[in-house]
């Protein structure tokens, strides 16, 4: 008897299996594959605009994803560091050997875990509720909380031109009966599909065809807690290169031939929107002359190149012609073809805002399963999961993050609210409140939380807690502070070209001009405290407007967030709402009237009807 | 779902025929009770139909045509009948009664209106409208109002919102997807026409917006000078034209209004300036603070002179607070021997009409002028398509001085992303105009327009 089954060993897998355990609780982990644990079968980074802020969320909260890249990576930069705080991102080029090996480790080391290699087919469940995991061969396991995070693998099927066979990205089997099932016991199954592009032997490119993409030469950690583990001017670049004209036109010849442009004809699977195949980009796109690619390398360890932005379904005979049109690929070695894939996932309005399913008790789900794709929703969707499941089981409530608190918030409540009609994937776009939502404030934001479900330790926030004490120290220092403007300090204005102070101003001050920075005015005086804290101070006070605008916002929400409607509400009885609202409703079923807005189909007009019935009916607004 | 309303869809009182409405569920079948003639509940939708409303005993109440509109083709989007009877009082409210007896309730004020807009029959904009339409009193409103029925300022505010998604939805791509060089950076270099352009824009709306105003408020015009000056004579001139517009009933503003005045199909609610009445031998009896206060409030000032009168110093003072008011002045008594000296009189001399009410000369040339002033002359013509209500004003105005944070914001450098988040806002606000925003339409823009992913 267990407390929590996760099954599936990804990246949710992971972090679920990982916080459980921590939590304190009898965890078992089920893979149909050890060797697979943790395994990046598409890309080869971690990271990326929004998804970097999510690890580093996930590190905030006492996850693993940050810390196993921070050891494992084999570069990482800091995306739009040209632009604000608000949309700074971490990026690092994963290493497809080392991090599941590490990630493996990090689990081992978990008394209260036990990782089991079996193919789950079927769930346990009495009452609707859930009981525990039956697999292939009939055994049965209990626990008292199960955890789906099975990836692309209920029902996989893998599309090369004519092509179909079930089977998942790495040619193991898939788990054919667990989705009927979820479909017997209510879920609503959609199906899905993505793409991956073709690996290529790193020995038989030429590289000074193509441009050099290195790491930053500044040292950068996804994690709150570990030093940088690497080394600068090891780190192994990326390189970049075009399609062609003649790319283009093989594309166009023989469009007939992929799998999703009519050599299969049974393509029931939605395609993720930002993340077209390259005969997609090629026919959506017709007038670009070329499309960028970029040259990703998967690890230190073997010569496989990941060809990213040249996703597709063509046969391996045409995949063969379109590489060797690239430049730099005229002799390339094609080591693994591109490929689509088609899985079921179950519809995430079928979700709770603590990933417990409305359709059975005590089962979460997280990762691709709920319709996202990428590593890091997948991580935080497991985390969240893990955390849940076990707040559950110690009779707790759940942690539910808002979306003015994390991009965790905002894509879970994405998901339950709007559903989906694509593979999900984050963007700062999808985040009203992005400038509260920074790389820089992770910890900030979430680490109290995470001591709060146990997973940060008092070490931890007591690190935090003495970074917040100087913060508001330095910031009161450049409050006093003065500059005193010398002839030194004024030719150094006028050199670059900066107004002069016309007499002794605070730092603060001087700070709140857009151009001058605090490494500026360092040069006329050393400020105190570390390089976090002068970075936190500068944000605070170059942004203060605009954050205390994103501040204001945020209040307003959480003012609708407050008004709660109750469980039982009985959406047919509300008059006057127009019937596709209602139904929305009715599926959904928002918890707050702030979840009620956000939902598609439901106007303004229908929540004004909805507030005043609740007013009614249960004699509470505020 | 929702209960049957009724109510008398034309104004009350006698006229030739009345219009009772009945909008919901139960309409066809609650007529069909009292109506003898075709069974209204098998009839095709659109028709009309001939018959006769009867009570209980079978007594024909009154002789009517009835239309049957079923769902979702009609006003509410719900099935509709409208009764045509003939107009007297007791006939419509006994036809109304029964309707009422036999399971229809009272529409409250604007009900049918809201029931259209609740049921995605018509946005925000044009509910707003449709009260407009219903108020109308000049052609020109009518057709104003119509327009914004028709949709027409809502695609005007869509076109607003379409620029500017353009520009959120590259600098979003910037933002999402830092790596790829193929993609344009909007920088603030790029941004600061873009953003000129929709500042024009939103002011140039604005504008029409305020003649949008005018068209449905009036203007509120005052007549301000000493006493017997002529000031009555010129306002019972003035309504003497248009007598069937005159009404003694408050107006649309707060003011009382002593008659409407209608110049090219423009209201001019012309303020009661009885308030000043004065004694007849005290100089001050103009009440200057009285008069000041009006002077304040009004969108036109007729100023009033005698000709045989020499300037005073009450009106001298009144004269400084013209500056920034459309006003005319206006001198009359011309048949009388000159006292004033107009020398005085630091005018533009444009704005000067020499009147003799009592031999009803001048009248015409103050009607053209007033054309002049409001461009009357150009809106009659027009599209009259244009806010008109208040609140979409405030809200565009508001949008306006956003716009400006944002060019001075692209002035002191601020990144890029920081100005996204503001031209977002204004972007949000602005589809609070006419009910529609939605961040999945920001989503689809992005990756229709750019060409991105592995």
């Amino acid at each position: 008897m267990y407390e929590i089954i996760v099954v599936g060993g990804g990246h949710a897998g992971c972090e679920a299996a990982h916080a459980a355990a921590v939590k304190g609780h009898k965890t078992l982990l089920v893979t149909s594959n050890i060797k697979n644990i943790a395994d990046m079968p598409c890309n080869p980074h971690i990271g990326g605009s929004a998804k970097g802020i999510v690890v580093r969320e996930i590190d905030a909260l006492g996850g693993v994803m940050g810390k196993v890249a921070d050891k494992t990576h084999l570069q990482i930069k800091m995306l739009n560091s040209a632009k604000g705080p608000a949309v700074q991102s971490l990026r690092a080029q994963g290493d497809k050997i080392a991090y599941p090996k590490e990630m493996l480790n990090e689990l081992n080391s978990l008394e209260n875990l036990e990782i089991r290699e079996a193919m789950v087919e079927d769930l346990i469940v009495e009452d609707n509720k859930v009981k525990g995991i039956i697999l292939e061969d009939g055994e049965k396991i209990e626990s008292q909380a199960v955890i789906l995070t099975t990836g692309t693998y209920l029902k996989a099927d893998i599309l090369v031109g004519n092509t179909r066979t079930r089977q998942g990205p790495h040619g193991e089997k898939p788990s054919n009966h667990l989705s009927d099932k979820l479909k017997e016991y209510g879920f609503t199954i959609k199906r899905l599909k993505t793409g991956t592009p073709q690996r290529i032997d790193r020995n038989s490119i030429d590289f000074s065809k193509t441009k050099v993409e290195p790491g930053d030469d500044k040292y950068l950690t996804f994690s709150f807690d570990l030093e940088p583990q690497y080394k600068i001017e090891d780190q192994i670049p990326c390189h970049l290169t075009y399609t062609t004209e003649e790319t283009h036109r093989i594309i166009r010849e023989n469009l007939n031939k992929s799998s999703m442009y009519g050599a299969l004809d049974d393509i029931e699977g939605i395609g993720p929107r930002y993340c077209p195949s390259i005969e997609d980009k090629v026919v959506r796109f017709s007038d670009k002359e070329r499309h960028q690619l970029f040259i990703e390398p998967e690890s230190r360890y073997y010569d496989d190149m990941y060809l990213q932005g040249f996703s597709t379904s063509m046969p391996p005979e045409v995949q063969e012609q379109m590489v060797h049109s690239l430049p730099g690929f005229e002799n390339a070695k094609i080591l693994k073809y591109g490929y689509a894939i088609e899985y079921d996932a179950i519809y995430p309005t079928q979700l709770k805002n603590s990933l417990e399913t409305k359709v059975l008790e005590n089962l979460f789900t997280a990762g691709q399963i709920n319709g996202t794709s990428g590593y890091e929703e997948a991580a935080c969707q497991g985390l969240m999961a893990g955390i849940n499941a076990s707040l559950k089981l110690e009779g707790r409530e759940p942690l539910v993050l808002k979306r003015n608190e994390a991009y965790i918030g905002v894509l879970i409540d994405d998901l339950i609210t709007k559903g989906i009609r694509d593979p999900y994937r984050l963007l700062t776009s999808r985040a009203e409140f992005r400038l509260l939502l920074r790389s820089d404030n992770a910890d900030q934001r979430l680490r109290r939380y995470g001591y709060d479900v146990g997973l940060i330790s008092n070490e931890q926030l007591e690190r935090l807690n003495t970074k917040e004490r100087e913060i508001q120290e330095l910031l009161e220092w450049t409050r006093n502070q003065k500059l005193k403007v010398t002839k030194e300090v004024e030719e150094e204005f006028v050199k670059r070209n900066y107004q002069v102070p016309a007499a002794t101003l605070t730092y603060e001050q001087l700070l709140k001009r857009p151009e001058i920075t605090i490494e500026f005015l360092e040069q006329f005086e050393k400020f105190p405290y570390s390089d976090e804290i002068k970075e936190q101070v500068e944000i605070y006070l170059k942004y203060e407007g605009y954050i205390a605008k994103s501040y204001k916002e945020a209040e307003k929400l959480l003012k609708l967030e407050k008004k709660q409607i109750p469980a039982d509400i009985d959406y047919d009885k509300v008059s006057n709402i127009a019937s596709e609202a209602r139904q929305k409703l009715k599926e959904v079923r928002p918890t707050t009237i702030a979840q009620a807005i956000r939902i598609s189909g439901v106007n303004p007009s229908d929540i004004s009807i909805l507030s005043v019935y609740l007013k009614r009916e249960y004699g509470k607004d505020e | 779902m929702n209960d049957t309303i009724c109510a008398i869809a034309t104004s009350q009182g006698v006229g030739a025929i009345a219009i009772i409405r009945v909008s919901g569920e139960e309409s066809i079948s609650i007529v069909n009770k009292i109506f003898k003639g075709k069974d209204l509940e098998q009839v095709a939708t659109h028709t009309i139909n001939y018959g006769h409303i009867v009570n209980d005993n079978n007594e024909v109440i009154d002789e009517v045509l009835v239309s049957v509109m079923k769902a979702p083709r009609t006003f509410t989007a719900e099935d509709t009948v409208e009764i045509n009877t003939h107009g007297g009082i007791a006939p419509t409210n006994k036809v109304l009664e029964l309707l009422l007896e036999s399971g229809c309730r009272m529409a409250e004020p604007g009900e049918f209106t809201k029931r259209a807009f609740l049921n995605g029959r018509i946005d925000l904009l044009e509910a707003e409208a449709v009260m407009d339409m219903i108020n109308a009193k000049t052609d020109v409103q009518r057709k104003m109002a119509a327009n914004q029925i028709g949709g027409k300022t809502s695609s005007l505010i869509n076109e607003l919102r379409d620029d500017m998604v353009q520009i959120i939805s590259n600098i979003n791509v910037n933002i999402d997807y830092p790596e790829y060089d193929d993609v344009d950076i909007i920088t603030n270099d790029v941004l600061v026409p873009k953003i000129t352009k929709l500042k024009d824009k939103i002011l140039k709306i604005l504008k029409e917006s305020e003649n949008g105003k005018m068209i449905k408020e009036g203007i509120k015009t005052s007549i301000i000078g000493r006493p017997n000056v002529g000031k009555s004579s010129l306002l019972n001139n003035l309504l003497e034209e248009d007598k069937a517009i005159v009404t003694d009933i408050a107006g649309t503003t707060r003011d009382i209004v002593e008659g409407q005045i209608r110049i090219n199909g423009i209201v001019l609610n012309m303020i009661d300036t009885a308030g000043i009445r004065e004694t007849e031998d005290k100089i001050e009896a103009i009440g200057v603070e009285k008069s000041k206060k009006i002077m304040e409030e009004s969108d036109l000032i007729l100023f009033m002179l005698n000709n045989n009168e020499p300037l005073t110093d009450d009106i001298k003072e009144l004269f400084t607070k013209l500056e920034n008011k459309k006003y005319l002045v206006l001198i009359n008594k011309n048949d009388l021997e000159t006292v004033l000296n107009r020398e005085e009189l630091d005018i533009d001399k444009d704005k000067i009409i020499d009147l003799s009410i009592l031999e009803n000369k001048g009248i015409d040339e103050l009607k053209n002028k007033i054309v002049e002033m409001f461009h009357m002359d150009e809106i009659e013509t027009k599209d009259p398509t244009y806010l008109s209500n208040a609140r979409s004003i405030s809200i565009l105005r508001n949008c306006l001085k956003r716009v400006e944070d944002v060019e001075s914001a692209l002035e002191n450098n601020m990144p890029i992303d920081m100005i996204e988040l503001d031209i977002k806002n204004i972007w949000e606000e602005l589809g609070t105009i006419n009910g529609s925003s939605y961040e999945d339409e920001l989503l689809d823009e992005m990756f229709s327009r750019f060409c991105l992913g592995k």
